[in-house]
């Protein structure tokens, strides 16, 4: 195969991988903040699931993303505030908590989406200009590189064309890490996620911390959402978060709670979903056809290996799933 | 884990308490359906009535509860050793392949003589799939909540694969297995109680009602009454404790997991032998899940999981007649209040214990 073929194979599952990773990224990024605090999150679904509902809602009443960008945000800290309310102030078990949100989320987004729109859970189909499109300025680079040539290909397949929202992703790492390694709040954030007696006897308040980090948690989840249904979709549609949630759980477990390591995981376990849906019956060389579940049951299997301690160790921060209780 | 809360009666702590919380995520609910422009109260009565108003009615209610009964007593003795599986659902859909093995290798065989064999293929099946989440836990410190949502994935791409390829009916529209004969099938309860007159309509009801009761006394008998019971609430309570009584946790943890997932497995049979006839993809229709609910309404006792698997009966039931009068009122409000008893049974639950402390609280003593 010369590079022309492989370039013109390869590029394409490339640019999909990356579209296919950023609701996995703004997932887990914001799993990372909950955990490093201290508060387990299994609601990233749910999150995620309610912002794509009330973004495609927004966006299709006042015929703007932003607007659904708004409200998706909106909708998510909502239902973080109420995790957080029942894991830190009431001292609640935090996976029922997320078991909850994930459920209330399925549950409403179909329910109301059935009431105000009549068409089983879906939110009206957004025109153009109520979506987050592809971005695709002239920067003279396609000319630069060549026209037709491998190299514009690689160019415009995957590093051009992203919309907004992937950016804002991607910019989300460094951001992340800036906050929570290069600053006093975090270093404490995350302090109070390892060692929340520390912080406490410092003077520093744990609530306020972790409700800080649960909401940064939903702000990030609202992104996800609207991702999801206002720019790789035109709207909503039921279930349409499909265990990403949880797929971006356990890129956070194998990136062991890093924000470049949880990078790289989401954009490999967004590279597998896009070749699975690029390699769907065609017979690879030398091996043959294999069978589409292989790829879609790669991260669970990765998952699970990982936290078996069978590649690395995965450890989570010590304090994270335990509610914070001041000694009497 | 110390909660450094007020010691209630025990009434108010096992009856009062819960009952409270319950009765909130119901009256939410019911401002859930006020929000979407119907009536609560109206609602509740065409539920109650479709779940118990007439015989059919209760038919499908039992039908409905023998599922949760399985997978709330699924999640209570997991609970009760310490441990959050959150794979009832994927582990009552192995049991589903084992009793569909069970049933195609013996298709045709009357049923009675299949029974046996498909009851234990699915405890089987379902305690296999736990194993490795439990055998993780124990012995490699990974987290069973995060390892049991990964087999439930794993569980529905295995079946996508299986009934698309190797037990698919070849030619079928969806993937599913070949129905099984007229012979091998459960009987339904409606035709033996027909001639006393009981009319029980299409009710899928069948004999794993039965095996659902006794599952349950069997729990009640093994977490109380037995010294593996003893050790597994030890474990549960205080797993560093438990060390110093003699008892070896890493043990206590996979047995529990392993009759966990064979008390979830078991519900196949209810579904795959008795009503389905076949095996399809998703099945268990969030049964798995619904387990998390009555375990935790229902205090992880079995007689509370009874009790609340006879409530979630009712939903299902009366919840599939009210989406029929009342269109807006579609089948997903069963699955918000199920989300809401979850939230203020668990999450929540210890949100009234202090204005409880003080209507209880000794006289003269306020602290």
């Amino acid at each position: 195969m010369d590079v022309a073929t492989t370039v013109d194979l390869v590029a394409p599952v490339l640019g999909s991988g990356i579209r296919l990773s950023v609701p996995l990224l703004f997932c887990c990024l914001a799993g990372l903040w909950s955990e490093r605090s201290g508060v387990v999150d299994i609601g990233l679904e749910g999150k995620m699931l309610a912002a794509a509902f009330a973004s495609g809602a927004a966006a299709a009443a006042w015929h703007s993303p932003w607007a659904g960008l708004l409200a998706g945000i909106l909708a998510s800290l909502a239902l973080s505030l109420v995790h957080g309310y029942a894991s830190i102030s009431q001292r609640g078990n935090q996976v029922v908590s997320g078991t909850a949100i994930n459920f209330l989320a399925a549950g409403l987004t179909v329910l109301l989406g059935q009431v105000w729109y009549g068409q089983g859970g879906r939110t009206p189909q957004l025109g153009a200009g109520e979506r987050f499109l592809g971005l695709d300025p002239d920067l003279g680079i396609v000319r630069m590189l060549g026209p037709g040539g491998s190299a514009a290909k690689l160019w415009s397949d995957v590093v051009s064309g992203h919309n907004l929202l992937v950016w804002a992703a991607l910019v989300a790492v460094p951001v992340t890490w800036a906050v929570l390694w290069r600053t006093s709040f975090g270093l404490r954030l995350r302090a109070v996620g390892d060692n929340p007696h520390a912080v406490d006897t410092a003077g520093v308040s744990v609530a306020k911390l972790r409700y800080m980090a649960v909401i940064v948690c939903g702000v990030l989840c609202g992104f996800a959402g609207t991702y999801l249904a206002v720019a790789q979709s035109a709207g909503f549609v039921r279930d349409m978060t499909a265990g990403k949630g949880f797929i971006a759980l356990a890129a956070l477990v194998f990136a062991k709670w890093r924000p470049f390591s949880a990078l790289g995981a989401c954009l490999l376990f967004g590279l597998l979903d896009a070749a699975a849906i690029r390699l769907q019956g065609t017979p690879l060389p030398g091996i043959g056809t294999v069978p589409v579940q292989v790829f879609q049951a790669l991260p669970y299997v990765l998952t699970v290996v990982l936290l078996a301690g069978f590649i690395g160790r995965a450890i989570p921060p010590k304090a994270s799933g335990i509610p914070y209780t001041k000694d009497r | 884990m110390s909660v450094p809360h007020r010691e209630l009666p025990a009434i108010a702590d096992y009856v009062l308490l819960p009952l409270i919380n319950v009765t909130v995520a119901f009256l939410v609910s019911g401002l859930v359906v006020l929000a979407i422009g119907e009536n609560p109260i109206e609602a509740v009565k065409i539920m109650v009535f479709g779940a118990l108003g007439y015989s059919e009615g209760i038919g499908f209610t039992l039908y409905y509860a023998t599922d949760f009964v399985f997978t709330g007593l699924a999640v209570a003795v997991a609970f009760h050793a310490g441990l959050f599986n959150i794979g009832a659902e994927g582990q009552a859909t192995l049991g589903g392949l084992g009793v569909a093995l069970v049933c195609l290798a013996f298709d045709g065989a009357p049923w009675w003589l299949v029974a046996p064999f498909a009851l234990v293929a699915s405890a089987l099946f379902g305690a296999a799939w736990a194993f490795l989440p439990a055998w993780a836990q124990a012995r490699r410190g990974s987290h069973i909540v995060i390892t049991t949502i990964m087999f439930n994935y794993l569980a529905a791409v295995l079946m996508v694969w299986l009934l698309g390829g190797p037990l698919g009916k070849p030619g079928a529209m969806s993937p599913e297995t070949r129905t099984f004969e007229e012979a091998t099938r459960l009987p339904l309860l409606r035709d033996l109680v027909a001639p006393f007159g009981i009319d029980l309509g299409q009710s899928p009801l069948n004999p794993t009602v039965f095996a659902a009761a006794a599952a349950a006394v069997f729990v009640w008998a093994l977490i109380w009454k037995t010294r593996f019971g003893y050790e597994l609430r030890a474990v549960g309570r205080n797993p560093t404790a438990a060390v110093y009584a003699g008892i070896e946790p890493g043990g206590i943890v996979i047995a529990a997991m392993l009759i966990s997932g064979a008390l979830a497995g078991l519900l196949a049979v209810n579904e795959v032998m008795g009503t389905q006839h076949r095996l399809l993809l998703e099945f268990t229709a969030g049964a798995g899940f619904v387990g998390i609910a009555v375990a935790l309404m229902g205090r992880n006792h079995p007689v509370g999981v009874v009790l609340a698997s006879l409530l979630f009966g009712m939903l299902y039931q009366g919840g599939a007649e009210l989406a029929f009068e009342k269109p807006n009122i579609s089948r997903d409000m069963i699955v918000v209040i199920q989300a809401l008893v979850i939230l203020f049974a668990g999450a929540l639950e210890h949100m009234f214990r202090p204005a409880l402390g003080r209507i209880f609280a000794p006289r003269g003593r306020t602290a």
